[in-house]
């Protein structure tokens, strides 16, 4: 990636974007999911994206890691275009981490292993690099006993914890976080979201899709509401709470707070 | 809530009641539950008592083993005639060429030996280098088959492999089978789930032709409209030609059952190899086959064992495998009328390599389980 060097040097302010995201489109067949969507992701911002089912928000940040294809508009992910070409795709996602909803952990894996097979395969780490590496992470997610189990031994909260580990190790410069506590025991999702908060206060740069309005309000520098695969509002959110401009967000918001 | 003397207070663990465990409790649950269940033991029991002992009198407390030709066992009619097996068993294990070259003998022995050898310690958990075992196993072990066996290296005779037969025919056909079509159809079952639509296209339609077909008409075909396709004078090896038969259609039943595995995967295992930025190659070989061959392994090994039996089909081009060998050798004017003592024989080899097999997948299966595995 020579571009990203290029860019690098020059300007390494904290608002300078390291996601650009112009008039993207999808259709999944002909269903129209994002229209027209402008982003613009700054170095360490925290992003987080609610809205109601099928409003796009997932499939907008697995646009971004090119889990979903889309048909018009360009995403730049630090100085590189999505396009097709696979060698540039997997350089993106190597340097861009994803947590899912339901984990996804690697279940022929141990809890090591799966943290340390992209770095050793990917990232060309020795095990030993990698084994270490993967230890550091597992303690930063407060999981280094597990190591050694399989995943399907360990709860929901840890497994997700895991799958943070997992993506850190990649040493990524932006997460992606879809859903990530919405199929956890209340009882878990706690201790997740303090892990996630712990990674924002280290100055990752966070794209989060949750409803977990408690973690935006404590973790977003901004707050986006989508709806019919468009983005309706954003601030920052202490005025996306307070003072929702749209009678949508208005209505979404009376919804998740009151229920 | 609101009364505060209300506390959470464990109960102790207690055991379970003792008539609920312990034989005589697994008897009445399993065997007399029920007034259906009782009559059907006990017509089971009548069964096995009118069927098992006689039998048993019949093949071991009467069976005849000594001597040499079938005087003894025209003389005590009561037993199995164990003797002809005996006697022919250098045929049926090795085929009439090592049977009647007493000298070469040694060249299938030291063959099957080798094949001991190496599955053993593949077998037990706690072997070191499995890997290179396993490799040596699918490598280096055909070629020795192949040095020792058909000969023709370091001043072994050549065996026609026209006069091969016996267990010794039936292993080389299934092993050669297996072997090549396990790989064959992993790429196969990988293929029809590519999404390069030619790709794709190829091999469904290889699959769904060799496995449209009977075996017997492709063995058929191998035999008789192969060479149709040569020039005269090439002449394939019939058991070669068999062996490429087999594989073929083999290739396409494993590829199925690849396939089966295949969609056991969520899609979430490879979104997740994709997002930490590993190709194609990498995810299906370090994430994707590891599980969906492990989900396959009965059914892949199902299609082994249907292989192992199906060989048999080759006498009908005019190759002796372990079954036709027994058929033969009990049709012939030395021991003709005791075909029961054959089939019996070729059924319990048949019999060891499959349950061999069956077991092996079953212990596998469970030491790979590593979902409900607790530590």
């Amino acid at each position: 990636m020579k571009s990203r060097a290029a860019s690098k040097l020059p300007i390494m302010t904290e608002t300078s974007p390291i996601i650009t995201i112009n008039k993207l489109n999808k259709w999944f067949g002909k269903f129209h999911v994002l229209k027209d969507i402008d982003l613009n992701v700054n170095k360490t911002e925290k992003i987080v994206i609610c809205g109601p089912s099928g409003s796009g928000k997932s499939t907008l940040i697995r646009c971004i890691n090119r889990l979903e294809v889309h048909q018009e508009g360009s995403i730049i992910v630090d100085g590189t275009e999505l396009t097709d070409d696979v060698k540039q795709i997997n350089e993106i996602r190597s340097d861009v981490g994803m947590v899912f909803q339901h984990f996804n952990l690697f279940p022929h894996l141990t809890v090591l292993e799966n943290c340390t097979l992209a770095p050793i395969w990917v990232r060309k780490k020795s095990k030993v690099e990698a084994d270490e590496l993967g230890m550091e992470l597992l303690t930063k997610v407060r999981i280094p006993d597990q190591a050694h189990k399989y995943p399907g031994q360990l709860s929901g909260g840890q497994q997700q914890r895991v799958a943070i580990a997992r993506a850190l190790c990649m040493q990524p410069r932006v997460m992606l976080f879809d859903e990530p506590t919405s199929a956890l025991d209340p009882e878990m999702i706690k201790e997740v979201l303090e892990t996630m908060i712990e990674l924002a206060e280290s100055g990752m740069t966070m794209l989060v899709v949750t409803h977990e309005m408690g973690f935006a309000n404590k973790v977003a520098d901004r707050v986006i509401f989508m709806d019919e695969g468009q983005i309706v509002e954003q601030n920052d959110p202490e005025n996306f709470f307070n003072n929702p401009k749209s009678e949508r967000t208005k209505l979404f918001l009376s919804q998740i707070l009151n229920h | 809530m609101a009364d505060s003397t209300l506390k959470f207070k464990k109960l102790p663990d207690r055991d379970p009641p003792e008539n609920t465990i312990g034989w005589i409790a697994w008897i009445r649950d399993n065997l007399f539950s029920s007034t259906t269940n009782t009559l059907t033991t006990l017509i089971f029991v009548y069964l096995f008592y009118l069927y098992i002992p006689p039998f048993i009198e019949w093949a071991i407390i009467n069976a005849n083993i000594s001597g040499t030709d079938r005087s003894v066992c025209d003389a005590n009619k009561s037993g199995a005639c164990w003797t002809f097996i005996k006697v022919r068993l250098e045929q049926l294990l090795f085929g009439l060429y090592f049977a009647s070259n007493p000298e070469q003998i040694w060249r299938p022995i030291v063959a099957f030996s080798v094949f001991g050898m190496l599955i053993v310690p593949l077998v037990i958990d706690k072997t070191p280098y499995k890997k290179w075992l396993l490799l040596a196993l699918l490598m280096l072990y055909p070629v020795l088959f192949i040095c020792i066996v058909y000969g023709g290296v370091f001043g072994i005779p050549v065996s026609d492999t026209g006069q091969w037969g016996g267990l010794l025919l039936t292993f080389a056909l299934s092993f050669v089978g297996i072997i090549v079509a396990l790989p064959l159809g992993i790429l196969l079952a990988l293929g029809r789930r590519s999404e390069m639509p030619i790709v794709k296209m190829m091999s469904v339609t290889y699959i769904e032709f060799w496995r449209g077909t009977p075996l017997i008409t492709i063995l058929f075909m191998a035999s008789v409209m192969l060479p149709l396709f040569f020039p005269s004078g090439v002449d394939f090896d019939k058991v070669v030609r068999a062996m490429i038969g087999i594989t073929l259609f083999q290739s396409a039943y494993t590829a199925e059952a690849v396939r089966g595995g295949l969609q056991a995967i969520d899609k979430g295992q490879n979104e997740a190899s994709m997002a930490l930025g590993m190709g194609y190659w990498r995810r299906t070989i370090l994430i994707i086959l590891p599980q969906a061959l492990k989900i396959s392994i009965p059914s892949i090994v199902n299609t082994f064992i249907a292989l192992f039996k199906d060989t048999s089909l080759v006498s009908i081009i005019g190759l002796l495998d372990l079954l036709k060998m027994a058929q033969n050798s009990s049709r012939s004017l030395d021991w003709n009328g005791y075909d029961i003592e054959g089939y019996l024989f070729a059924g319990f080899v048949f019999w060891i390599f499959c349950y061999g097999m069956s077991s092996y997948s079953q212990k596998l299966e469970r030491k790979l389980d590593t979902d409900r595995r607790v530590e």
